[in-house]
């Protein structure tokens, strides 16, 4: 029995997601999965003592969804061949990726703070290989793997990683920075809750293209993803953008990666109500809870709201009960988390559970999975490659992207601006 | 940080003056049924008085004081100098047209076209012929705020990107009316009321900046954006750096700071010093309608994010400007008063502190050139430098407090690139390092008073 992890969440009843967000005028809800279908504990107690040793809450209850039982009985899949090899080389992308960076990191190519996104695979690559090219992703500083899920190649982020100028950041951001215009990656924000109001601006600019300047879509709105974990759900902006996106019912989808930490501070011994998922309904928005270690589940809920969001029907806010397999950070010792939770969830491997699931329901053969690991090998060792022979940032790359319009370096005595002085392109000069 | 109760008109300071108070025609207008907004009709804008001895205990009407008894036309506006070249400077002194701010800088070398697409000789010389009756003259009278809006409008429709955000910006038009009427032309999408949460829709902002909008972000009072600090340093000036330029934050933050008249410890605060060190970021402050209006154009089309400074107490200003569309440079400062003896750099409201002195100083015989600075960040060491060269002495007038503030950056920019030029230490006056107090003797003392700029003066040029 673990020791001490996260509560049980025994909801002994509750309106459920349809009702509490039902408010007139706006379209019913379509959740396949009313939040209380995920509640409903696989373990027969129904109240939770919290002297008592507690379980997270289990993929059991995904699957004791009695609405779901049917799609993922043997018979017939929840997805296509394709869509679940796709999801399979996502998910293995970003594992190995990660695995590379802590060995590139124990050899002194790559510095400063790393965070990894190893065990949390399901949530980048449930959502993210549902959204469009013009879609936007906001992370935070573990923000490896949603990088790569939404298509930056692997060389330019273990280039920018390595400090190089072809990284996709040019080197000048590193791994809590990385950004992509031409993917719509509106950046890894270093600081907790930085990031949410930066998404819910690009959502704001999504329905504001759409209504005053008339930028329609067939598809509809172009949707906004913003991932942060527990401890980010304590902090100010998160409250403040779910507000102002569900008052303007904007096209955004707050996902909640819930790894149970917060570096060393069990989300329960921070949070009053645990249960963030709850926090959705009081904004008036849907609140949905899924299991973060089974990208099938993901992906169906992210379809529900990404949907929502597309029609304009506004946010939803999507509670993932996941778990990093590593410390917060390759600099963090990881003493406090007890080995058994740590177990309970190894045990959950998102990526092992998908393999069994692909194999079961005759998909794909071992073989082919065995190669779809291999090439993924290769690319992550190329990208290596490519990072270590690139260049590092020469010197006139310096003063370069300060300003948009380098005017901002502002008039020297000499009555001309100082970016039309030579020195200033050598990045040399002093400003 | 409630939202401030007292009546919308920005109050009037008493202000102990060197000079007999030279008496202003005061003009009330009634805004709407509760708001009266006091307007002060300056004569002589550079020689204006900061303010008269009205206190508005309560909204009776304020008695009309008589018209100026010196001998001015009263058609006679200056609204700026015109340095169309060097030999014409005299004529900008006591010149009667109307004087349009040339950025072209055609003496000593400077790039010619700043580029800036500025009317510049033409309307200076329709001015000079058309000098007949006030209504038949070029341009419009209006006041700061009223030019701020002008601005922010002329760029809304040029451009259907351009929006506002901010905390009563929408139905109840800014706190300073600044967006007065906008809501009702545009809509409440594209003039958007915030909730109270100035670090989450400032981010928003930023948001939107970075896909494709151009957000003009207002803090109700400066000073609020001390809770969108985190934003405001590390997205808003930043991020495009550390996106290796792949995103632009075009964004403008602007607002009403400095000290007003008792308002009190927290909405007396001058950010300008806390946000001067935030690399990406350009700042600048108006302090004439003419300016505000151009400031407010250009920082709303430049790519950069850019912080406008605005001043509680000079929002009743009234100045005529022209009718023509006019941009001015964010990163030029702006000749108030050539002289010989010191420069003296102010900016915002200090300004007129600087003006009301000079009139003394000028009875006394000293002949000072008073630059406003307006670009706090970068500043204009261009203009800056010339004036020195010409002075060797220098004061520098601001309302932030001593300890880093904006003086203090300046001192040292001027130490790096000047040193050679100074005949005497550089003075610096600012506010003293002091919670703005409530009461008004206290406050008056922690600010730079005319008497005090007079002083420094003196012992400069001794």
């Amino acid at each position: 029995m673990a020791a001490f992890s996260a509560v049980k969440i025994p909801p002994p009843q509750f309106t459920t997601v349809r009702s509490s967000s039902q408010r007139p005028g706006s379209s019913p809800v379509h959740f396949v999965h009313s939040s209380s279908a995920f509640n409903s504990i696989s373990f027969g107690s129904a109240k939770s003592v919290r002297s008592r040793p507690l379980f997270a809450v289990t993929s059991g209850v995904v699957s004791s969804d009695k609405t779901k039982a049917a799609s993922s009985s043997a018979s017939n899949p929840a997805v296509t061949r394709e869509v679940a090899l796709e999801l399979y080389e996502d998910m293995i992308l970003g594992r190995a990726f990660e695995d590379m960076c802590a060995q590139m990191y124990y050899r002194g190519k790559m510095f400063g703070f790393v965070h990894l996104y190893n065990g949390q695979e399901a949530v980048s690559t449930g959502f993210i290989k549902l959204l469009n090219q013009s879609d936007k992703v906001v992370s935070t500083y573990r923000d490896h793997v949603h990088a790569l899920s939404k298509g930056v190649p692997s060389r330019e982020v273990m280039a920018e990683l390595f400090g190089k100028t072809t990284g996709c950041c040019r080197g000048q951001g590193g791994s809590m920075h990385m950004f992509s215009a031409a993917h719509n990656l509106l950046g890894g924000f270093a600081f907790i809750g930085e990031g949410i109001p930066v998404a819910t601006g690009a959502a704001f600019s999504a329905k504001y293209h759409h209504e005053v300047l008339k930028q329609s879509k067939p598809e509809g709105l172009d949707v906004t993803l913003a991932f942060f974990g527990d401890g980010t759900c304590n902090n100010g902006q998160f409250f403040e953008c779910l507000n102002m996106a569900q008052l303007w019912k904007l096209p955004i989808i707050f996902v909640v990666e819930n790894n149970l930490w917060a570096i060393g501070m069990s989300h329960l011994r921070a949070t009053s109500d645990p249960e963030i998922w709850k926090k959705g309904p009081a904004f008036g928005m849907p609140g949905v809870h899924v299991d973060g270690m089974d990208v099938l589940k993901v992906r169906e809920v992210a379809q529900e709201a990404i949907a929502r969001a597309r029609r304009g029907d506004g946010p939803t806010l999507v509670e993932c009960e996941t778990y990093r397999f590593r410390g917060h950070s390759l600099a963090d010792p990881d003493e406090l988390r007890k080995p058994d939770e740590k177990d309970h969830y190894s045990a959950r491997d998102p990526i092992i559970a998908l393999k069994k699931y692909i194999i079961e329901h005759g998909l794909a053969s071992e073989s082919e999975l065995k190669s779809i690991d291999k090439k993924i090998d290769d690319v992550v060792e190329d990208a290596v490659e490519f990072a270590d022979s690139s260049p590092l940032p020469p010197r006139s790359q310096l003063l370069e992207n300060v300003f948009a319009d380098p005017k901002g370096f502002g008039i020297g005595p000499d009555g001309k601006y100082r970016c039309e002085d030579p020195l200033f392109t050598q990045g040399t000069a002093q400003v | 940080m409630e939202k401030s109760s007292y009546p919308l008109t920005s109050d009037i300071t008493r202000l102990r003056c060197a000079t007999p108070p030279r008496k202003l025609r005061l003009l009330l207008s009634l805004k709407s049924t509760l708001s009266l907004t006091l307007c002060i009709l300056p004569f002589d804008l550079a020689d204006y008085q900061i303010s008269q001895t009205i206190t508005m205990a309560s909204l009776q009407m304020a008695a009309l004081l008589s018209a100026p008894s010196t001998p001015v036309a009263s058609d006679r506006v200056r609204v700026g100098s015109l340095r169309l070249s060097a030999s014409s400077s005299s004529a900008s002194r006591n010149g009667c047209a109307l004087v349009v701010r040339s950025e072209a800088k055609v003496s000593g070398g400077g790039v010619s076209a700043r580029g800036a697409n500025l009317v510049t000789h033409v309307v200076a010389e329709k001015a000079a012929a058309a000098a007949t009756s006030a209504d038949s003259k070029p341009g419009h009278e209006l006041l700061l705020f009223e030019a701020l809006r002008e601005g922010l409008d002329e760029e809304m429709e040029r451009d259907p990107t351009v929006c506002v955000m901010g905390e009563d910006v929408g139905h109840y038009g800014g706190s300073y009316k600044v967006t007065k009427g906008l809501a009702t032309k545009y809509g409440d999408l594209r003039v958007l009321d915030t909730p109270i949460a100035e670090n989450s829709f400032t981010g928003m902002g930023i948001g939107s900046a970075m896909t494709g909008l151009r957000p003009v972000v207002e803090g109700m009072n400066m000073g609020f954006l001390l809770l969108a600090y985190n934003q405001i340093s590390n997205n808003c000036g930043m991020l495009h750096y550390t996106s290796g330029g792949q995103f632009k934050i075009p964004i403008v933050i602007r607002g009403p700071g400095g000290v007003g008249r008792q308002l009190g410890a927290e909405h007396s605060q001058r950010l300008e010093s806390y946000f001067q060190s935030i690399p990406g970021l350009q700042m600048v402050a108006c302090s004439t309608p003419y300016n505000a209006k151009g400031l407010m154009k250009a920082a709303i089309r430049s790519e950069n994010p850019v912080v406008l400074f605005e001043h509680v107490l000079l929002y009743n200003l009234k100045e005529r400007i022209p009718d023509e569309e006019y941009v001015l440079s964010l990163e030029e400062a702006e000749m108030v008063r050539p002289g010989e003896h010191v420069t003296i750099l102010t900016y915002s409201r200090m300004r007129y502190h600087v003006m009301q002195a000079a009139k003394t100083l000028v009875n006394k015989g000293y002949d000072p050139e008073v630059i406003d600075i307006r670009s706090l960040k970068p500043f204009d060491l261009y203009t800056i430098g010339n004036s020195i060269k010409k002075t060797h002495r220098v004061l520098i007038v601001e309302e932030c407090m001593r300890t880093g503030g904006i003086g203090a950056s300046l001192r040292s920019a001027i130490i790096d690139n000047f040193w050679d030029y100074l005949d005497a230490p550089i003075l610096c006056l600012s506010s003293q390092d002091v919670p703005t107090p409530y009461a008004g003797t206290l406050e008056n003392w922690t600010v730079v008073q005319p008497e005090q700029i007079v002083a420094a003066v003196e012992q400069l040029c001794k």
